[in-house]
Parts: C-alpha cells; sequence; structure tokens
C-alpha cells in the first residue's frame, strides 16, 4: 500500500504551533484562544494519501487521493490533487481532473443492483445474488440453445453469436485480463471495447 | 504512441492534425509549450475549426473534414519534388528500393484488383517481386521505375498545391507554408512529431489518414528519434490497456489474432504466421509467433492445453467474417439475432452511431447487464425523457440489470497511458452503497456458469471447465495475481537455447520478459507484449523513481512500458548506418563496436551489427514500409477517397461513394444523405471540460458546460438567419437534435472544388442523465460506417441541414 499519514497534517500542526509562541509573547493569548474556537480543522488532517492516477484522459496524470473515514466507517475522498512527483503532469491538472473529487461523490453514483423488467417503467432493487444467478441463467441458457459448434463442413468453429460483451476502457489492465478470460472461454465473438469509438 | 508525452519537449516541430491536444490532452500538450519555449519549437495546426490548440499555433490552416489524405500526399509531393528527403535514411530504412509486381498500379482512384460487387480488391499484384533466393529484389540505387520511390512519386504526382486547394478547400498559399516549415525537418538534426487522435481514427479511412503522415515522418527520417514519431494521443485512461489485451473480436492478447474458420487446425493457422524474413539476415521478430500463442494458450487452459490436442485450439472460436465488431453486433441486434448484451463502463447509446438504430437494436434484446460506477443512458435506453428518449416504455420487452462498479480511487491495478507506460495505481477510498469491483462482479458470473455447467453438462463446457482460476480468492482475484499471469511463469524449467544444460528460469518462477517464452508448453503468458512488467523483480508497474539522466525525456525508472520497458519505439533508427546518432545532441542509443547501449532499451538485438540488421524489426522486411503490400483493405498507399457523405464528387472518380471497400449493410445504406438535402458538413468534437458523458454527472463540470450548442460560423448563422445564442434544429437522414447555437469566427466557410462548404461543430457531452442540462449529441445524426479495415466509425464528416428553432436564445 501506499498510503501515510498526511505530511500537510504534521505541517499543520507545526505552523499551530509557531503561532501559538508568538501570540503568547505578545500578551495575546486571550485572543489566541478565541480565535483557536472558531477556526475549523484543516480540512487534510488524519486523511490518508494514495497515489493514483487520472481516469479520464490517457495522458494520466499523477494524482494523490485524500481519503477518510465517513460515519459507517467507509472511507470517503475528501480532496484530490495533482502528484508534484509525477513526470507527466508535475502536479498540474486540467478542468476535469481538478474536478475530480465530484466525480467521486456524485450523486448519480450507483449504490445497487437494480433490475428492470419487460415493459416496466422503473427499476427496482434486486439483491446482488439474485442478480448474479439471473445473468449466469441467462447465459448458460442462451449458450446451451445458440452455440454453434461445428460449420456446414463440419469444421469446429465454438463460436456463441447471440451474446455480445463490451468491455470498459477505463478499468485496469487486471480487470480487462479477467473479464477476456471470462468471456472468451465462453466462445463469445461480438466483443469490443472503446478502441473502436 | 511511438514516443511519449515528456519525449515531445525534444521536438523542433509539432504538427497537429486529426486532434486538438490543448483542448482534449490539456496537461500532455504542456510538453508542446515547453518544446517552444525552451527548444523555440513550432507549432502547426491543421484543423477544420480554429481549435484552442490553433489559438497557441505559430501557423494555422483550415481544412475539409474528411480531405486529410489529399492534404497529406500533397506534403509528400512536396518534399519529393523540392528534395526535402533524409536520403540516407529512407534508403537504408525503408522499402524504396524493393521492387513492386509489374500488374500494380492506379487509376481512376483505385487500385488494381478492384471488385465492384465484392466491394473489395484482389491484393495478389499489391506485392513485391521475389527473386530466387526467396528475397524481395531491390535496385538501392532507386533507378528502377517500379522501385517503390518511383511508384509512391508517381502516386503522389497528382496531388499538386492546387489539387490539394481544390479537394481540401486549404488555401494553396497556407498549404504551401506548411510543406516549408515541414521540409525544414528533413534535416536530420530537425525534427518533427505528428500528434493525431480520433480527427484522424473516426473516418471511412482512418487508418490511411495515419498511414499518410506515418509515410511522410518516414520520409523526413523522423521516425525512432527524440522529439519525432506517430502519437497517437488515445482517448480513454486505459484504451491503450484494453487494446494491447485484446478485447475485441478478432484479438488475442499481445496483437495475436483469433482463427478463421478457414484455419481448421493448428497448424494451418501457423503456416499463414510463418514471418519469414524478405530480405537477408532481418530479425523478423514475429517469427516467434508460436511461442507467444502456446504461451497465451497454457495461460488460459493450463494442463488442458498439451502439444497433443494442439493446445486446446479449438477452445477458442473461429470467426466466418472479419470481426463481430460493435456496428455489426448492432446490425445482428436490430435482426433480432442477438440476446444478451453486456455493458461494462461503456454507454453505447450515446457513444455509437445512429441513436434510433441503437435505441431499436437494444429493444430487441432478451438481457441488456450494464455495470458501471454511474447512471447511465444505455441502462435508461427504455425510460421515457420527452423529445431526449421518446420511446415507448411499455413496448420495450428488454429486461435490464444494472450493476454498480467501482471506480478508479477505489481500485487497484494498472492503467496504460498513449506513451505505452503501465503505471500502477492503489485503492484511496471504499466503494458506495452496495457497489463491487468488476473483478468481483466478473468473477461471480463465471463461477455461476461454471457451476451450472459442472452440474448440469451443455454445449462444449470444456473451455469453461478447464479455464484457469487458481487464486488465492477464486471470488475476486487479487489485481496482483492476474498482473503476474499476464507477465508469465515457467511452468518447467525453461532453458537457454543457446545451451541446453543452463536454466534460465525455474519452475514456478516469473519470466524475466518475453525472451524467455517458449513454443513446447514450459510458458505460461496471458499478454506477452507485457512480459517484463511483473517478474522476480517484483511490480515493474508500480516503479516511482522519476529521475531522467541528462534529462533525455526518458524516465526510464518510472512504472514500465511495453515492450521491455523501451520509452522510444523504432529507437535504432535514432542512429545512422554505422550506428551513430543522425543528430548527438539528441542521442537514445548508439552502437560502441560491440552492443548498443544509451538512454533507453535498445529497438533491436543489443549485438546485431549496425550496417547488417535494419531496424523495424517486427517487419519480414527489416525495413519501414513506404508501400504496404496487401497488408490494408484499401490499398498499399493511401489514395484521396471523400466521405460517404460529401458536399463534392471524389475528383478522380464521379462515380466512387465513400471508400469503395468499406462494409455497408443495407439498411444503412438507405439512411446515406447527399447534400442537395443536407448541404452542410458536420463533425464531431470534445470540449476540455467535458470527458465524454461521465462529467456531466459532475456538478463542477455540469456548470462549467452546462448546455448542449453546435458550433457554426458567422456566413451559415446569416445564411440561414439564425440568432447568436438562438435556438437551433440540426438534422441528418438519421435524426434530429435541438441546440443552442454558438456563432463563431473560429470556423469560416470553404471552397472546395468551387463550391461553398460551411462546417458545424457538434460536441458530444450531453445526455438526459447526470446534473447537466438534457442534450443530444452527434451520434443521433451520423452514419453506420467504419473504417476500412478497422471499423472505427465515421464521426468527424458527415452531413446535415440546420435552421432556426422555436426557443428563447441565451447570451
Amino acid at each position: 500500500m501506499n498510503i501515510d499519514l498526511s505530511r500537510r497534517s504534521f505541517l499543520r500542526l507545526a505552523g499551530a504551533g509557531v503561532a501559538a509562541t508568538s501570540l503568547g509573547a505578545l500578551g495575546f493569548g486571550e485572543a489566541e484562544a478565541a480565535e483557536l474556537a472558531h477556526v475549523r480543522d484543516f480540512k487534510l488532517t488524519a486523511t490518508t494519501e494514495t497515489r493514483n492516477t487520472c481516469p479520464y484522459c490517457s495522458v494520466a496524470c499523477g494524482i494523490i487521493i485524500y481519503a477518510r473515514p465517513d460515519d459507517t466507517g467507509k472511507r470517503r475522498v475528501v480532496h484530490i490533487e495533482g502528484d508534484a512527483d509525477h513526470p507527466t503532469n508535475r502536479g498540474t491538472l486540467c478542468p476535469k481532473g481538478a474536478a475530480l473529487k465530484d466525480f467521486v461523490n456524485a450523486p448519480t453514483r450507483l449504490t445497487q443492483p437494480m433490475i428492470r423488467k419487460p415493459g416496466a417503467a422503473a427499476f427496482e432493487p434486486i439483491a446482488w445474488d439474485d442478480a448474479l444467478d439471473r445473468i449466469a441463467r441467462a447465459i448458460k441458457d442462451d449458450r446451451d440453445a445458440n452455440f454453434l459448434a461445428t460449420n456446414e463442413a463440419g469444421v469446429p468453429v465454438n463460436r456463441w453469436t447471440t451474446m455480445g460483451f463490451l468491455a470498459a476502457s477505463a478499468t485496469t489492465n487486471e480487470t480487462a485480463w479477467a473479464t477476456y478470460k471470462v468471456v472468451r472461454s465462453m466462445g463469445v465473438v461480438g466483443f469490443d471495447n472503446q478502441a473502436r469509438v | 504512441m511511438t514516443n511519449s508525452w515528456t519525449d515531445i519537449k525534444n521536438t523542433d516541430l509539432v504538427i497537429v492534425m486529426g486532434g486538438n491536444a490543448a483542448e482534449a490532452h490539456p496537461c500532455g500538450f504542456k510538453w508542446v509549450t515547453e518544446a517552444k519555449h525552451q527548444r523555440g519549437a513550432k507549432l502547426i495546426v491543421v484543423d477544420p475549426r480554429f481549435t484552442r490548440t490553433a489559438s497557441v499555433a505559430d501557423y494555422y490552416a483550415p481544412i475539409r473534414p474528411g480531405s486529410d489524405i489529399a492534404f497529406l500526399m500533397g506534403l509528400i509531393r512536396y518534399m519529393i519534388e523540392n528534395d526535402k528527403v533524409q536520403w540516407e535514411y529512407v534508403k537504408a530504412f525503408t522499402n524504396a528500393s524493393l521492387i513492386v509486381k509489374d500488374e500494380f498500379g492506379w487509376a481512376d482512384g483505385l487500385f488494381t484488383g478492384y471488385d465492384e460487387e465484392k466491394r473489395d480488391y484482389d491484393k495478389s499484384s499489391w506485392d513485391y517481386v521475389i527473386g530466387d533466393d526467396g528475397f524481395a529484389v531491390t535496385d538501392p540505387t532507386l533507378q528502377n521505375p517500379r522501385c517503390v520511390w518511383n511508384l509512391l512519386k508517381a502516386h503522389v504526382d497528382v496531388y499538386t498545391p492546387e489539387m490539394v486547394e481544390r479537394i481540401t478547400g486549404t488555401p494553396k498559399d497556407r498549404f504551401l507554408k506548411i510543406a516549408e516549415m515541414i521540409g525544414e525537418c528533413s534535416s536530420p538534426t530537425k525534427t518533427m512529431t505528428s500528434m493525431y487522435a480520433l480527427g484522424w481514427t473516426q473516418h471511412s479511412k482512418g487508418a490511411q489518414n495515419i498511414r499518410g503522415m506515418a509515410m511522410l515522418q518516414l520520409i523526413l527520417g523522423n521516425i525512432g528519434v527524440r522529439g519525432g514519431g506517430m502519437n497517437a494521443l488515445r482517448g480513454h485512461s486505459n484504451i491503450q490497456g484494453l487494446t494491447d489485451i485484446g478485447l475485441m473480436s478478432n484479438l488475442i492478447p499481445g496483437y495475436l489474432n483469433i482463427p478463421t474458420e478457414r484455419e481448421a487446425d493448428w497448424a494451418t493457422y501457423m503456416t499463414s504466421r510463418a514471418f519469414k524474413p524478405l530480405r537477408p539476415g532481418q530479425t523478423s521478430y514475429w517469427q516467434n509467433y508460436p511461442k507467444f500463442m502456446v504461451s497465451f494458450m497454457k495461460s488460459m487452459w493450463g494442463d488442458a492445453a498439451q502439444k497433443d490436442n494442439d493446445w486446446a485450439y479449438h477452445y477458442l472460436p473461429k470467426l466466418d467474417v472479419p470481426s463481430y465488431d460493435i456496428l455489426r453486433m448492432y446490425e445482428l441486434m436490430d435482426e433480432g439475432r442477438v440476446n444478451l448484451y453486456f455493458c461494462q463502463g461503456f454507454n453505447p447509446l450515446l457513444a455509437t452511431p445512429n441513436r434510433d438504430k441503437v435505441t431499436r437494436a437494444f429493444s430487441k434484446l432478451k438481457l441488456l447487464v450494464t455495470m458501471d460506477p454511474l447512471e447511465t443512458e444505455t441502462a435508461r435506453f427504455w425510460e421515457n425523457h420527452g423529445a431526449h428518449n421518446d420511446v415507448d416504455t411499455a413496448a420495450i420487452q428488454t429486461e435490464v440489470i444494472q450493476l454498480p462498479s467501482s471506480c478508479f480511487a477505489e481500485d487497484e491495478g494498472a492503467l496504460v497511458n498513449s506513451g505505452r507506460w503501465l503505471q500502477w495505481h492503489w485503492k484511496a477510498s471504499d466503494m458506495p452503497g452496495e457497489a463491487r469491483n468488476d473483478v468481483w462482479i466478473m468473477a461471480q458470473i463465471f463461477l455461476r456458469v461454471r457451476e451450472l455447467y459442472r452440474t448440469e453438462g451443455g454445449a462444449f463446457p470444456d473451455p469453461i471447465l478447464n479455464l484457469t482460476w487458481d487464486y488465492a480468492d477464486p471470488n475476486e482475484p487479487h489485481p496482483e495475481e492476474l498482473a503476474r499471469e499476464m507477465n508469465g511463469r515457467a511452468l518447467s524449467a525453461v532453458y537457454d537455447p543457446t545451451d541446453p544444460t543452463k536454466v534460465v528460469a525455474e519452475p514456478g518462477k516469473q519470466l524475466l520478459n518475453f525472451s524467455q517464452l517458449r513454443d513446447d508448453g514450459s510458458t505460461a503468458s496471458g499478454c506477452w507484449i507485457y512480459s517484463g512488467s511483473f517478474n522476480e523483480a517484483g511490480n515493474n508497474m508500480a516503479r516511482r523513481d522519476n529521475a531522467d539522466p541528462d534529462d533525455t525525456g526518458a524516465y526510464p525508472n518510472w512504472t514500465w512500458s511495453w515492450p521491455l520497458n523501451r520509452r522510444t519505439l523504432y529507437n535504432r533508427a535514432s542512429c545512422d548506418l554505422n550506428g551513430k546518432p543522425w543528430d548527438p545532441t539528441r542521442k537514445i542509443i548508439e552502437w560502441d563496436g560491440e552492443k548498443w547501449s544509451g538512454y533507453d532499451v535498445p529497438d533491436i538485438s543489443p549485438t546485431a551489427k549496425p550496417g547488417e540488421v535494419m531496424p523495424f524489426i517486427m517487419n519480414q522486411e527489416g525495413v519501414s514500409r513506404l508501400f504496404s503490400r496487401g497488408l490494408m483493405r484499401d490499398g498499399p498507399f493511401p489514395t484521396h477517397m471523400e466521405p460517404f457523405e460529401s458536399p463534392v464528387e471524389n475528383v478522380f472518380n464521379k462515380r466512387m461513394r465513400g471508400n469503395p471497400v468499406v462494409r455497408v449493410f443495407a439498411k444503412d445504406a438507405a439512411d446515406l444523405g447527399t447534400s442537395d438535402e443536407f448541404p452542410f458538413v458536420a463533425t464531431s468534437y470534445r470540449l476540455t471540460e467535458h470527458f465524454h458523458y461521465w462529467t456531466k454527472h459532475n456538478v463542477v463540470n455540469a456548470a462549467l458546460q452546462p448546455e448542449f450548442f453546435v458550433e457554426i460560423s458567422e456566413e451559415l448563422a446569416a445564411e440561414r438567419g439564425i440568432e447568436r445564442g438562438g435556438r437551433v434544429r440540426v438534422w441528418s437522414k438519421r435524426g434530429e437534435v435541438w441546440a443552442v447555437a454558438l456563432v463563431t469566427k473560429r470556423i469560416k466557410p470553404m471552397i472546395c472544388d468551387g463550391k461553398t462548404v460551411h462546417v458545424v461543430g457538434i460536441p458530444l457531452h450531453w445526455g438526459f442523465v447526470g446534473a447537466a442540462r438534457k442534450g443530444w449529441g452527434p451520434n443521433s445524426l451520423t452514419p453506420v460506417l467504419g473504417d476500412a479495415n478497422v471499423e472505427t466509425p465515421e464521426f468527424k464528416a458527415f452531413l446535415v441541414n440546420i435552421e432556426p428553432a422555436v426557443g428563447e436564445a441565451v447570451s
């Protein structure tokens, strides 16, 4: 893992220390206390820093993601900035990269599996197990019904053309490889990704 | 990219044509700014619109969408006519001197062998003369009229500056100024880089656009050198990776091919992949194809793939057509011949041409499954959104399952950037709600299907039952396990081919790189070009040493680039025939009398003598190809072809519509419009504030560019009575959209073949879900036609009409 306690949280503590010392020496103890009472905590305090790359274009700028747990204990992104150590972007980001936090936390992020039944006017929730069982059953039945083992000349062709799969060009290589294995092992030929469009 | 983003700082001249890097790749474009500032490099932009890149260019010229080949062939003609040729490079490192068959020729816009009925060429004449020794015949003096150089000279002769202006609309003086600037880079110490993207690929002859520039770069000696190259800027963050790993109908990872049904067995499949060198002593590295292929089969099916069952050759599907690409699949779907469809992080309802057809096709599916971190229009194609998605919901009988997946911040693994760098990233945060990552989802589907086949049997279950799945947690393979699998490992001891007593890799160990792959079943590797990314030294993709010795821009220890951590492809060509750099100030590698070494991994065998082994080691000729034999369907040289929907006729052949070998489905042919009804040329484009259809979900980006617009010239606005900021209706033969009119000086009418041509720019970032206002994209208007070689749709040149519409103007 590539996570460290934020160096900024360290700087913040050090900076506050300097201010307290100088103000105290000048006899502003009360003013200092009042000031501190309404200054909110620096937002990157106690965040984790993680190296990542921007998911948009293929310049692949380095970014640092700051996250901390929310009330439910899940780690949430609170800030994203350019990675100054990255050779390509050297800390800079474009108008898309600079707004990445609100992409991760978009209100239209999906949070549960949904199903839209034939003819229905709305989605309804479905449990993961039910959704996956349904998908597996549909794959099995359709493959068994439409798999072409040999062509007219009797040559083994082992292809299945009634199912298609579009893969995502923003997923990792590792997701792509797992996807490749699963899709190809079934004999799917209607296989594509964004490289064409 | 042949080079990398950070290498662009080494250039003297940047040509951006077929792209708009300042807008679409802003942080990479900073390296152009760096080259301009530090080296005094110049920037040329050729584009139908005066783009954000053009606004910082040293020289700009307009061009009619879809006419780039004429411009590029005109440039090649200029270089030949004015002796702006890097002769030593051309003679030694290209196929200029190879002799072509007498039967080959070109007339009336077509090459020899055209069959109008089949819409295809018999390409047998597009090849070299082979001598009695089995090698291609050459004439190093370039005197033979049938050598590639003289055929090229004859081929481009018609593209005079006047002809370029007539076809492209680029004023002759602007074209000549650009030709002159480019010509300076024929010096061995001056270099140009080409930066292009979808502006070149999304045409029915996209691959030929790119070949045109690649040929020019070879003539100037700009391939393999620092600050040079052919640099595809690419789109999505891992589009390079997905292509490398072959998630396409006809590919196997590492640019191997899915067999066709004409290749009935392993031996037949391998026979056409012998890759025997066509010149003496040349590398022809694809001769190692069997090693890559056997290692792939072992990686997929382990012990079930053995020599005596042809390495489980029949576990692979065999194609009856060149590919079941996205356009063919939607045609089959529309015919009711597809039942299940999966969209993993893909929004085809907005991304594929002729949205009406896509909606119709999806409505005929039994089941559509989407996996995405965000809402997509595709998952809701059945939902009525008024004019923005006017469907009869109740009539659509498709079941849709929408699965919530992770985004980049919640996942670990490598993405491949345009410069072929595999950059590892780490998980920063947790997924919202019940969302799960894509590997888990794929594993769950696989394990369930495998279980059904185990218990019930069924159609040819072997490739499913025997698929290797020996992960620590089969329910969720770890990214590192998958990465190690792609790199490859020794299944049994791997021996040194020159010393059979010496073991180079012990069983179970990760392979050093693809030089250790074998075709005897002793190695497994999922993707041979990634071999070396995760070896016994560890995860090289996670390296973060950003040192750059002597500031070459190579950053050799930052992550890992394929192949073999090589940063500049064809870098052997950066040196002359004696192995010395053409430009000593831009050395990448050099020959020290015994071996090659330098700042980058040499793109040649380290001990290959410079005067003997030529730099283009993947080619059978050992040299690069100005003439591409029968390797492309639409010609061995690029020739001007109009877009399928064009305001003018092809000047070489009035009967020829579009690219004569493009596959056109009958219904889609009927959906093509003509310039009588649709007089204006439309082209799609992107904005810096948005990424495709993703950022409309982001409140910040949605606020920056909230509303769908189309961009037109002041002249067209005046001609059609369109108010600045007023609402307009734009329609094609296939559909209609309503938008705000952005009336600008950035687009000007052009004169092509004596006719005034207006351009309508159509950005593509709006739909009917997300935080931005509802809108449409260009795919409501575009035709279903793909490039002749790779089926990339023609999004950049089609015909529309435009008129004012009811609605209040915005300022």
